[in-house]
Parts: structure tokens; sequence; C-alpha cells
């Protein structure tokens, strides 16, 4: 009875009056006639299309390449370097209050035109660990009447029943590792301004938000913050902040804004603070300029080229098959439905 | 003709049935009224009596929908949770409250709740419709005898048990009713119960003579009555209870009921009680759901989904123990490694000191943030496209049939695709290869042939006899020539296809056997159950007949000068042409008993007394029984109407042999007394008493000769299963009819062809007729089943002989046709022999079963469903049919004349065989390719986008941190990419309708299941695993550590999550685009407007404040978009995502082509040719178009 009054129903509104038959009304939306492009894989296509991915990906290639080529880079790993010969146990070491200063220096090995990034790299440093991830406040780092907003934040909450801001794991163990830069005796400036994102600044750290009862817990973290600084000018804090995606990153740590010629020894006076030999990480610095498409990477590039490369070689695979082994089309054969599937 | 009607009125039909009115006596079942299962008691017409009262029956208030207000919201959230993704989703978001979760709970629940929501929703909407259903049917109205001893017009849903009501000509009853007494003086009331059984012959209704006074208010003001009967129940041919009234008891059977839903009919108006109200109601307690049968695709979707579980699980399990290993390493006694997260002062859940239980924990976060395997938004959205597929079913023009404004409907949405993938197809004959009208069309009369129409088989013969020689062809080549020049002028009359002019226009007289062609007539006009009908205005005479048969017989009677025009109980009036006089006359026989026909009698009888006193028994029937019943002197023409009744039998027709006898006086009142006593007996044997003494009188009969009725092919019958059968569907032929006709059938609509060998397997031999006639059953058991496994043997050997002598086994299998009848299918069917009977089959390439009962086909229907695995389409029109279709894969219900039994038990219901061949070629074709791409690529995009988290957490030492923002992760399924494959699964089209039809074999991709094979579904989630590797390594080692853009800003957690997340969101959807090949503004609208939404939502998303937006805040438009890695890592990575499914693609579309490939190339190749089909069937469709909108106006 269900299905009778189904298709009454459909009669009952207000066309059924006019309308009084049945027949499907025709449009090519419902008898599925709507016009279509139907592309299929012809040979010519399928080598079109190789040859068009292999000519745009090869010249991106190149120009890729080229770029990374043209990047100046200078890594210098100090992590062992900067520990005294007879220290043996380098966790104590870096734990213990001694002078961690530490004298390194750089050659130019290629003109560096300004500016000059300063970027510090970490090793096996899982900012992206779930605990270390979530371990932050940022209605905290946000409004300075947030600050008791902690709870996201154990264990580095509260200490002696007070907030701690910024709270929180990410926030606690900064980076404390500084340079200074000098070539020829002659200092180099620093600029630190700008090296956070602007976003960051303006909309997630409080312009009249000061650090408070920050690492005055037991266990000191990393860095200490000048509590008459507010945290929107903290920007390595600010740079901190934002969590690497991979165990292995750079952070920004300054610019130097004029060129370092090729064969200058740059200076680096440098305070080894920063524990990461608990967990066996490296730690480096890294003088770079940057292109159009950053740094120094090939990668891109390369995988450009073999992408590229390879489509090449595809459409040149397939035209040669095609031309010798081509196929009758219309061959009965192949439309027999006697056939046996092939494949799959 | 007044006084026809006048009579007919008054007449006691109940003398007419002689067999079965009578039937009152106390049978078993009345004994055990008042106890259990049969308590129920009606206080008729005393509905305020405190005892009934008391009873508290349901009223009449139906209601057929799955939910209530109240109980939609539990009930269908429970109908929603029982499936185990969902409980999966419902238990995770649950736990995603808890600390243990990867993502924020809202992010996990609202989609969730989206999918819920919309689920539901199609659901409300369902049971909203039913709803309007049943308000409609409550609100009817119906008569109902009030305080103020009238009727009053009352809604049906205020009906009580009890209540007196009146139902006039043409009202369905509102409840099961018995029936009191009727506008006819003996209680007699028509039914039609085409709503219950589908049958559309009129069945007869009886009062008990004690209530048939009963006729007007007056007498029913007194009446009062106790009804004690069976409590509600489902049985609708059955009924047990007893009549309490005026201090006397009488019995009810179902004779006196009146059951709802079915029709009063002939009859101006009826009185009834109610009995049974509302969800008592025998139909009510009868109403299934629609079969609710699931697609194998689906049932193999299942599959894949626990294998995804399993996918999840393991990876979950990896990651946990690698975690596990982690965390403990965080501590070595007092030192700590990783310090930053200070593992001194920890959670258990990160906690180094009991690092087997944070794994433990961490195990179900991972079974959290891997979810994302488990395509949340699969169900509801292949639910959402099968409800559009069906509305294309419903909308397709080209399955409209205009005669009966009739379009085609999917009952059910779940198994579009299952059309696509039918292996076997099991038909009824009649009304479905049939028009199931009969029509008149030869007789044979004293061995001479009469009648020149061809039948459809006869040409389908006679183009073949063109070819090959046939030895039937001689038999009808005499009709041939001369089959145009004896058209008539006059209209068609319906049910007669009768062209001799030797015998029409009252010719007959003149030919030398006319006594007997007169005979022959009077047989046709008097010995049937039908009655006359005479239209009061135009004087026009038509007949309501039990059977299509009979009618033709009347017709064909009348046609030839034997109106008849006047039945009452006891007489039968004819026009009649005198052949002595030429001048019509009015003839009155007296009828004296009727003898009815009955599927084990298979003939049925009459005796009347003619005008000149003579005492005749006229006597029809299948010629199996009645050649043994005649007279010596009746054999006179047996040779050559034997001959003939061959001839028709091959020629597709139905043949009935036409008898008569002349009775004596004494032996008539012997019989009579006899025939009286055994009517009158009570016991389980009497009507094997009745049957015996019918069987008395039924003898030495004399042959008149016998009746050839057609029962045309539909049109389009032969060329469908032509292209069925190329698209390597095997059809099975299930028919209640003779061997002879059933097998002509097959040769008419091509099932059969010349070059085929029939393999038979009957119990016609000798020697099983023998022991049936000893009537040993236990021998002729053990015979029969020798003979039969003999037979199967020998075919099967057969078989096997040409599959060795002609070495490809290509041919082979084609070349035979099983036809078997239903004594042999029955031992066939038997266990030890079902095997080698089903290796018979299935090598067989059409099998017709003649001579099967409804049981049968549903059996052979189980069998081959289950022997093969394959799937089985079952489709029929009738009532019989019913056990068949719902044992299928699919029922599809034929929209016919016969009812809407079948319609209402099929998933699929056209009105014409011929719109099968779209059906399943095209609907089915399209249907079975969207649903299983549309699965293999939901499967493809949740891994590849699962396993770039799981990548990801590799690098995070498994400790359960997305690589992405919530709510991108959360969105991904409800809108960056559920959209475009939504669109595939409702508007993909490999080749366009045309070329489905026109190369069937495409149809074999959906039968081998090429498209959703394990291979392939395999390789999809290969695919998912290869780009979900390629997005994750080039992206990461692409942006490194080095900066990313010139100011030296270095990639963060954030920008690494946006740039992975945009060559996700580009790669399924560019995969997708790979993947189909039609293209309309829709698919492209959905897919690019999918990649365009999701920059436009990490867009406007991180413009909102950073409270919302958290780390997704100005990334896009700060980070992201100047920097040309970020876009140059994009096209990257989705070129190298997609190229290994390019490379295969074009690989095996030109060295393993499939058949939509073939047929791809083939139409861009030959496109010139395709074109200008095209534009005249795009000029057509307009004019239809233009012609109703005329019409429109012109309304």
């Amino acid at each position: 009875m269900s299905s009778s009054g189904a298709a009454g129903a459909g009669s009952t509104d207000s066309t059924a009056a006019r309308r009084n038959t049945k027949r499907p009304k025709y449009s090519k939306f419902t008898q599925q006639e709507l016009p279509a492009c139907k592309p299929i894989l012809t040979p010519r296509a399928v080598i079109s299309a190789f040859l068009l991915v292999s000519v745009v990906f090869v010249p991106v290639g190149v120009a890729s390449l080229l770029a990374s080529r043209k990047v100046v880079e200078i890594v210098y790993r100090y992590d062992s370097k900067c520990i005294p010969k007879n220290v043996t146990n380098k966790v104590a070491y870096i734990q213990s209050s001694a002078d961690k200063a530490c004298s390194i220096t750089l050659n130019v090995t290629k003109h560096m035109k300004s500016p000059v990034y300063i970027y510090y790299q970490l090793d096996n440093f899982y900012q992206n660990h779930r605990r270390y991830v979530k371990s932050r406040s940022d209605e905290q780092l946000r409004k300075r009447g947030e600050e008791n907003e902690t709870s996201t934040c154990k264990p580095e909450d509260m200490v002696n029943g007070r907030a701690i801001v910024p709270c929180g794991l990410i926030a606690w163990s900064l980076f404390n590792d500084t340079y200074s830069f000098s070539v020829n005796k002659r200092n180099l400036t620093v600029n630190k301004k700008g090296i956070s994102w602007k976003s960051d600044r303006n909309h997630k750290f409080g312009k009249d938000v000061f650090p408070k009862n920050f690492q005055n817990s037991s266990i000191i973290g990393g860095a200490h913050l000048n509590e008459s600084i507010p945290l929107r000018e903290q920007e390595d804090l600010i740079v901190w902040m934002r969590t690497a995606a991979l165990p292995t990153f750079r952070k920004l740590y300054g610019k130097i804004e004029e060129d370092l010629k090729e064969g200058e020894l740059v200076n680096v006076t440098l305070n080894n603070n920063y524990n990461t030999y608990s967990f066996n990480g490296k730690k480096k610095l890294v003088l770079s300029t940057t292109t159009w498409l950053g740094g120094k990477n090939d990668f891109l590039g390369i995988a450009y080229l073999t992408v590229g490369g390879l489509c090449f070689f595809l459409a040149l695979a397939f035209t040669i098959v095609y031309f010798v082994k081509p196929r009758q089309l219309g061959d009965p054969s192949y439309l027999s439905w006697n056939r046996n599937p092939g494949g799959h | 003709m007044p006084e026809g009607i006048i009579t007919k009125k008054r007449i006691h039909f109940s003398k007419l049935y002689s067999f079965s009115c009578l039937k009152s006596s106390f049978g078993d079942g009345h004994s055990q009224i008042g106890q259990r299962g049969y308590s129920r008691i009606v206080y008729c017409n005393d509905p305020d009596n405190p005892d009934a009262i008391q009873q508290n029956y349901r009223g009449n208030y139906v209601s057929t929908t799955k939910y209530t207000a109240f109980n939609f919201i539990p009930k269908s959230l429970f109908e929603q949770f029982r499936r185990v993704a969902n409980i999966y989703f419902l238990v995770v978001a649950c736990v995603s409250f808890s600390p243990l979760a990867p993502y924020t709970a809202l992010s996990i629940v609202a989609p969730l709740l989206l999918v819920i929501g919309a689920t539901m929703a199609k659901e409300a909407v369902e049971d909203w419709r039913r709803r309007k259903q049943d308000i409609e049917a409550n609100n009817r109205k119906v008569l109902v005898y009030g305080k103020n001893y009238t009727f009053v017009e009352t809604r049906w849903k205020k009906l009580r048990v009890g209540d007196i009501v009146k139902v006039c000509k043409d009202e369905y009853f509102p409840a099961d009713i018995l029936l009191l007494s009727s506008s006819y003086g003996d209680g007699v009331c028509y039914v039609e119960t085409m709503n219950l059984d589908g049958e559309t012959n009129l069945k007869l209704k009886h009062a008990l003579d004690a209530t048939s006074h009963l006729q007007d208010e007056k007498p029913i003001q007194r009446f009062r009555a106790m009804v004690k009967c069976e409590d509600p129940n489902e049985n609708l041919y059955s009924f047990i209870g007893n009549l309490h009234y005026e201090g006397k008891e009488y019995p009810l059977s179902l004779q006196q009921i009146l059951l709802r839903d079915s029709k009063l009919k002939n009859t101006d108006h009826i009185f009834g009680v109610v009995i049974f109200t509302g969800h008592d109601t025998k139909v009510m307690q009868n109403s299934t759901d629609p079969p609710s049968k699931r697609s194998k695709i689906e049932r193999k979707m299942d599959k894949i989904i626990y294998i995804l579980f399993s996918t999840l699980i393991f990876i979950s399990f990896i990651g946990s123990v690698y975690f596990g290993v982690e965390t403990k390493r965080d501590t070595s006694g007092r030192r700590y490694r990783r310090w930053y997260v200070r593992p001194d002062s920890t959670t258990v859940f990160y906690d180094p000191r009991s690092a087997t239980l944070s794994a433990l924990l961490h195990f179900l976060t991972a079974l959290m943030l891997f979810g994302y395997l488990i395509p949340i938004s699969l169900y509801v959205s292949i639910e959402l496209v099968k409800v559009l597929q069906s509305v294309f079913i419903n909308r397709d023009q080209e399955m409209y049939y205009e005669e009966m404004d009739r379009p085609a409907r999917a009952r059910t949405s779940n198994l579009n695709e299952e059309l696509g993938q039918v292996d076997t197809i099991l038909s009824d004959k009649t009304g479905t290869l049939t028009c199931n009208s009969m029509e008149f069309v030869k007789c044979s009369i004293g061995g001479i042939r009469y009648g020149r129409g061809m039948t459809e088989v006869e040409k389908a013969l006679a183009r073949r006899g063109k070819n090959v020689e046939s030895q039937v062809d001689e038999a009808s080549c005499d009709f041939s020539g001369q089959d145009s020049d004896v058209e008539d002028s006059r209209p068609p009359v319906k049910g007669f296809n009768f062209r001799d002019e030797r015998i029409m226009n009252g010719k007959w007289v003149n030919e030398p056997q006319s006594d007997i062609i007169q005979k022959f007539f009077r047989v046709l006009a008097i010995c049937h159950t039908a009655i006359p009908d005479v239209d009061q205005g135009s004087g026009e005479i038509s007949y309501e007949a039990e059977s299509p048969d009979e009618a033709a017989f009347v017709i064909a009677a009348k046609e030839l000068g034997f109106e008849l025009f006047a039945r009452t109980q006891t007489s039968i009036s004819l026009h009649e042409l005198n052949y002595k006089t030429g001048k019509k006359v009015d003839r009155v026989y007296q009828l004296l008993h009727v003898l009815e026909f009955s599927s084990s009698r298979k003939r049925m009888s009459v005796i009347v007394r003619n005008e000149e006193n003579q005492l005749l028994l006229l006597c029809k029937g299948a010629d199996s029984v009645m050649f043994e019943r005649l007279s010596e002197k009746g054999r006179q023409y047996e040779a050559e109407t034997k001959e003939h009744i061959k001839q028709y039998a091959e020629a597709g027709l139905r043949t009935l042999v036409i008898t008569y006898r002349e009775l004596d006086e004494e032996e008539y009142k012997l019989w009579e007394v006899e025939f009286s006593k055994a009517k009158t007996s009570v016991g389980a044997d009497r009507d094997a008493l009745v049957d015996a003494a019918a069987d008395k009188m039924e003898r030495n009969l004399i042959l008149l000769g016998s009746t050839a009725v057609e029962d045309r092919l539909q049109k389009g019958v032969p060329e469908c299963i032509e292209r069925l059968a190329k698209a390597g569907i095997k059809l099975w032929v299930l028919t209640g009819d003779k061997m002879e006709t059933a097998v002509n059938i097959g040769y008419a609509c091509g099932l059969l062809r010349q070059d085929m060998k029939q393999i038979v397997i009957t119990l016609d031999s000798p020697n099983i007729i023998a022991l049936e006639k000893q009537g040993d059953k236990d021998a002729l058991k053990k015979e029969s089943l020798e003979s039969i496994k003999k037979q199967i043997g020998e075919g099967i050997k057969q078989i096997k002989f040409v599959k060795e002598s002609t070495s490809t086994d290509k041919e082979s299998s084609s070349s035979f046709g099983l036809i078997i009848d239903g004594k042999s299918l029955d031992y066939s069917l038997n266990k030890n022999l079902e095997n080698s009977f089903f290796e018979l089959a299935t090598s067989c390439a059409s099998v017709i079963c003649c001579r099967s009962s409804p049981k049968q086909k549903a059996r052979v229907t189980k069998m081959v469903k289950l022997g093969t695995g394959q799937t089985t389409l079952s489709i029929g029109d009738g009532a019989n049919d019913v056990g068949m279709l719902q044992e299928a894969d699919i029922g599809v219900g034929i929209n016919g004349a016969e009812g809407m039994q079948a319609v209402m038990a099929s998933d699929f219901a056209i009105a014409q065989f011929r719109f099968l061949e779209r059906l399943l070629l095209v609907h089915g074709h399209w249907c079975y390719r969207r649903i299983s791409m549309m699965i293999c690529y939901f499967f493809y995009k949740n891994i590849a986008f699962g396993f770039t988290l799981f990548w990801f957490e590799a690098y995070a030492s498994f400790s359960g941190q997305a690589a992405y923002n919530d709510w991108y992760m959360s969105f991904y399924n409800v809108f960056f990419t559920s959209l475009p494959v939504i669109a595939l699964g409702v508007f993909d089209q490999d080749v366009s309708a045309k070329l489905c039809l026109k190369y069937p074999f495409l149809y074999l991709e959906g039968v081998e299941d090429t498209l959703f094979s394990w291979p392939r579904i395999i390789g999809w989630m290969v695919n998912g695993v290869l780009s979900s590797l390629a997005i994750f390594f080039l992206t990461a080692n692409s942006v490194m550590t080095q900066a990313f853009r010139r100011d030296g800003q270095v990639v963060d957690f954030e920008i690494l999550g946006v740039t992975m997340y945009t060559c996700v969101v580009w790669t399924v959807n560019c995969q997708m685009a790979l993947s189909i090949n039609y293209f309309t503004w829709i698919q492209h609208f959905f897919i690019w407007g999918s990649i365009a939404f999701w920059y436009v939502f990490v867009l406007v998303y991180g413009y909102l404040s950073p409270e919302i937006s958290t780390t997704a805040h100005m990334v896009f438009v700060e980070a992201c978009a100047p920097s040309l890695l970020y876009w140059l890592v994009t096209l990257l990575v989705v070129v190298c995502a997609l190229l290994p499914y390019f490379c295969y693609r074009s690989f095996q579309s030109r060295f393993l082509p499939m058949y939509h490939d073939i047929i791809q190339r083939k139409q861009v190749e030959g496109s010139d040719i395709e074109i200008c089909d095209e534009v005249p069937k795009q000029v057509h469709g307009k004019l239809i178009h233009l012609r109703e909108r005329l019409k429109q106006r012109e309304l």
C-alpha cells in the first residue's frame, strides 16, 4: 500500500492539475544527457600530458636548483666543540653555572649579500611532541587579565601558588645560547627586530603582558626573560613559541644587515648554555643568504628535474611503443564478449 | 436490457458455485473457540456494552510509520549506531572529551553530528511520506450505524470493533468485516482482492442465511449478536469463528469475512460487523516492510571496512610500541633524556616510569588520530547517492510506458548497483514475456482448422524457416499467404483476433459440418462461469470472467453468433443463430450443475437442459485429461485434433479440448443423488468425494474440437533477450505452461535458436507412464529418479563431448538449451541430484522450466542463487511470482495487468519486459560503476589522508600530535572531498546510454565484477598509501630546515600542516578528475569548487581571531601565499602523487583495455558516425519537450 500511495503523492502537487500523466518530464538533467566533455587516455593525450609535465618541470627544476646554488650558507656545529676537552659528563657541565663562553671562527667562502640570516639549528629536538605542543596558554600570552589561565601548562603552570607568565613547557625551555659576531675585531650588529611573524606579534602576544615568576621554579629550563619588556617585544620567545614541525629545525636568531665578503673570517663569541646533550641533539649555527626560493635546499630542484626527466622518458617510451606496436582498432577480438577478461 | 439487470440481482448465486460456497460445516478449528488463540469476542452492534468496553480492542487507527514523534530520536539513533563504523565514531567522540584525544572534542563531534543528522533527516522525510498516507487512509469516510438508528459518515479511524458499517460499490473495506447481508437477496457480494493477493478476478463472498435478511436499517436496529473468533493473525486464507445469534450458534468461515483493503465490486452495498480493526486486520498483520536486501558491493564494503579497521589497529599498535620505547628511554635512573617535556613531573600519559601503561593509553589516542582511515561520511554519501540514482531510474523517459501511463519505479534504492551485476535472470512467462491478454486466434472443429491469423511464434518460425528447413513450417504455410487479405474493417475486439471468412459473419452455416460448429460454439458460450454485464446505455455486453482465457471464449462465441446476454442461477440465455432459418433466436438453457475448474482436475463442465429437454454435459479441459475421457464414438476426430493441438502448441498457443455428452435422464438422476450427498458430506475427504462424483459424469465424452488462445509476446521481447544474452546474462524461463508451448515461446523470443542443441529432461517415457497408472508411488519415485539421473548424466556427457570436439570452449556453452518439466524438476532438485542438475543447467545458455509451480520457481531461484554465488534477478508479474521475487537477489515486478502483488514484493517495478534491458544495461551498469568507483575512491582518499598523519607521527616520536589543525581534519570528509565523490556516484558515465545498449558486452564488467575486485580495491588502497608517501616526504624534504621564502622565515608546524593539507586536497580532487571520464559542469563545479573552497576556508578561518583559529591564524595570507616554494611544492607533490595512477592507467587502457576503454576509444575515433546519430536524438528530446509544453498550454 505504501507504494501506491507514494505514486499518488507525487501527483498531488500543484502541477497535477495541468499534468495528468506520469510521464517523466524531459530535461537533459533527468535523462542524464547533460553536455559533457569526456577526456579519454588516447595515445596522443597520454604523450602530450607527459610532455607537458616535462616541459614545465625541467625549467622549474633548473631554476630552483640555480636559486638554491646561489644561496651562500655557512653551517657550524658547535655543540661538541664548545665543551672543554676535559669534561666527561657533558650534561653535568652544561647544567652547572660555569662560564660557558666559547669562541669560534667562521670562514666566509663566498660573498654573502645582506641581509645575512642567522639561525640556530637543533637536532633530535621534538618540538612537535604532543605534550610539548599543548603545553602553553594562548589566552595568557594574549591578555593581561588571563594570566591565571594556566591549566594547560602543567607542570610549568604555577610557582609557589602564583601563575607563571609565560607558562608551559615551550616557554620554559626557551633556547638560551647567545651569539655575537665580529669581523676583523669590528662587531657586527645583529638585528633581532622582525624575526618573528607579524601576526604572532600583533595578535598572539600581548603588549601589556609582562613575564612573571618565569624560571623561578626549582628546575630551570632555558632562557630568562626580562620582566620589564612586554611579551610582544620578546621576539626570541615568539620565534621559539612557534613550534617546529620536525625534530630537526632551524630558528631565526637575527639578521646581519651588511655584506660579508669572500674570505672574511667571522668570529663568533657564543654562550653555550642550552642543554642538548641529554638527548644527543646537535647544535649548529647557520649563516645564510636567501633567494626568491628561500634558503639552500637542492631537493626541490632535483625533484623537479627528476619528475620532468621521468615524464620525458615516459613520453618517449610510450611514443616508441605506440609506433612499434600499434593496435588495430575495431579488431573484433577485442570486442568479443566471450573474451576472457584480461588484467584484473 | 433492464430485465437482465433486475434478474441478475435476484439470483441466488450460491447455487452457481456448487463446490465451494456451501462449506459451512464445523471444521476442526471451531472446537478451539474460546481457547488460547481463539479468544476474541465481538459484541455486534453494541459497542457501548460494558463487556465490549472491557475488551478494549484497538481502534481502527493505522500507523505504518517506523517512528512516532516521541520515539523518533532514540529509535533512529539506535538504527544509526547499529553500523560498526558509526559505533566507532561514537566511541571516539565520547573519548575525545578526555585528555587522551589528539584533537578538540568538538572537531570530531561536529562531523559525526552532521553525518548522523543527515541520515536521520532522510529517515524523517521518508517516514513523513508514510505518515501522510496514513493520515489519508485514517480519514477516509465510511457509513457507520449510529445511535439514532441511521448510518452516519464516520472517519475510518473512529471505527470500533462491533460497529455495523455499510460499504457501497467500489469502496474499500475499512477493516476486517463480517458480512451480514448485501444488496443481493441471498447475501452474496463480489470482492476484488487486488491489494491483498494481486488477483484481479472477483471473489464471491457469502453471508450466513441467518443474517442475510438484515437488508435495512430497521432490522439492524434490533440486531444483536456475538462473534467468538480467532485472535488477530496474519493468515489471509483462513478464518475460524462462531456467530451467536438468536440463541443459535453459526459457524463462520472466510466466506463471510471481508478483508480490509479489498474492494466491493458489482454489488450495490453490503452491511457488515467490524471484527478486526486497525493493526489487528489481516492485511496489517500481513504487511511486511519491502524486502530489505543488501547488495553484494555493500557486503564487500563491510569487509573493506574491517580491513581498514585492522590497518588502523596495526598502525596504532606500531605507533604505541614505538611511543612506549621512546617514553621509557626518557629516563634512566635520575637522568632525564628529553628534559624539555619534563619526564620527571608528568602525567600518566607520558610517564616513563610506567611506559607500558602510557603506551596502552597512547594506543587509544592513536586509534582516534588515525580514525581518518575510516571514512565517516561513506554510509551517508552512499545512501544519498543511491536515492538520487533511483530518482534517475524513476525519471527515465525511455522506461515510461505510454499505454498504461506507467514510469519505472525503484522501490528500494539499495540494490541499484546490483542491477549491474546480474548473472542470471529468472523470468516468468505469462504476463512477463507475454502481454497476458488472451486472444482467441484459432480453433479446430471436427478435424478442420479455422483461423488465419499469424501468431508471433509463427512469424518467428517463418523467419527461421527462411534460413533453415523446418518441419513446423508446413503447418503454418497455408495461413501465411492469405494473412493480409482477410483484414476486417471492423474495429478489433479485445480478446478476439480470429480471422476466417469461412465461419465468420454467420457463414459457418454453409460449412459441411455446421452442426458440429454450432455445438462447439455453444459449449464455449455456456460452459464457463463468466457473468454478462449489460451496459444500460449502449446495450453493449461485457463479461466478468475469472480468467482471461474464459473471457476470450465467451467473446469468441459472441462474435460468432452465440451471444451470452443473461445468466441466472438456474439458466443461461443466448442470442443464437438458428442455422436452419438463419434468424437470431433467444435460447435459454437450464443450468443444473457447474463442475468447477481446479488445477488438479484441469477441466470444467456444466450440466444443462436445453429447450428440447435434452440433458447435456458440456466440458472443456486440458488435452492431457480430456482424450482419455472420450467415448468410443466420440473419437472420430481424435487423430486430427491431436495433430492440430500439437501444431497449436508449437505455435505458442494455449489449447483446450472441447467436448460434450448427452445424458440419460435416469443416469443423471442417480448421479445427482450421489453428487448431492458428496457435496453435503462432512469431513476432510469431502473434496475428494465431490471430485470422484464429478469424475463419474465426465466420461464417454464426444470430441468437438479444440480452441487455441494466444498470449501475445510483449513488444521488443526477442530483441531485449538477444541483447541481454550478448551481455552475458543467462535467462531462465520458469513457466506453468506445457512443454511445447514453452519451447515455442522460447523460439519466438529468441531464447532458443535453431543452431542450439536441446537437452530435454522429462518424465514422459512409456514405462514411467505405465508405473503412474499402476499407482505404485514408491516404484514410480524410484524409477523417475533413475530416469532423471540418467538424462542429466547424458546431457552433461553431450556437452562435454561437444566441448572436447570443438577445441575452443567459446561456442560450446552457448549452443545448448535445457528444457525441463515441473515433475522432473521436482526430482532434479533432490539433494542427490541437485549438484549434477546444476552443473548441467549452468553449462546451458538458456533454461526453460515448464509446468513449474510457484514454489518450484522460488526453489529454483534459491538454487541458482546459492549454486552460482552470482547475482540473480527474478522478474514476474503475478502473485505466483512473489516467492521467486523475494528469493532472488533482485526482484523486478512487471507493473502489468495482474495486479500489484508482484510489484509490492519487488525491488524495482517496470511496465514492460523490454525495459529490463535499459534497467540493467544502462542504469545497472552505470550504478554499478558509480558505486564501485565511489567506494574505491572513498577509501583512497581516506587512506591518502590518514597515512600522512601516520608519517608525520613517525617524525613526532608517535606522541599523538596531529599534523593539521583540528578543523582542517574534521572538514576533510565533509566539505573538501565529499561533494565530488557524490557527483561521481550520481552522474558519472563511462559511455553514453546509447553505447551501453549498442555494446551489451560492456555489462560484463559488472558480471565479472572487474571494477570492484579485490585486486582493484587493494590497488586503490596502495595508490592511497603512495599518494600519502608522496605528499608527506616530498613536502617535508622540500621545506626541510631552510628558509622557505626570501625574508628568511622557516617552516614551522603550522605552515607544514597547511602545505601538506593543500597537497592532500589537490591530490585527492585531481585524482578524482583523473579517474572519471565524464565532466559536466557539475563535476567541474564540485571538483574545482572543493579545491577553491579549501583556499577560501583557510583564508577566512585564518582571518578569525586567534582564539578560534589557533594555529591557522593568518597562516595562509601571511606565511604560505607569498612563498613561491609553497606553490611549487604543491605542484610537485600533486604531479608526483598522480603519476603512478596515470602511468598505470595509460598502460592498462592501452595494453589490457577494459571493455569501456575499448568503447570509449572507438567512440572517439569514430566520432563522426557518433555525431550524426546524436543530433536527431537531441532534437527528438526537444520535440517531446515542446509537445508537452504545448499540451500544458492547451490545458
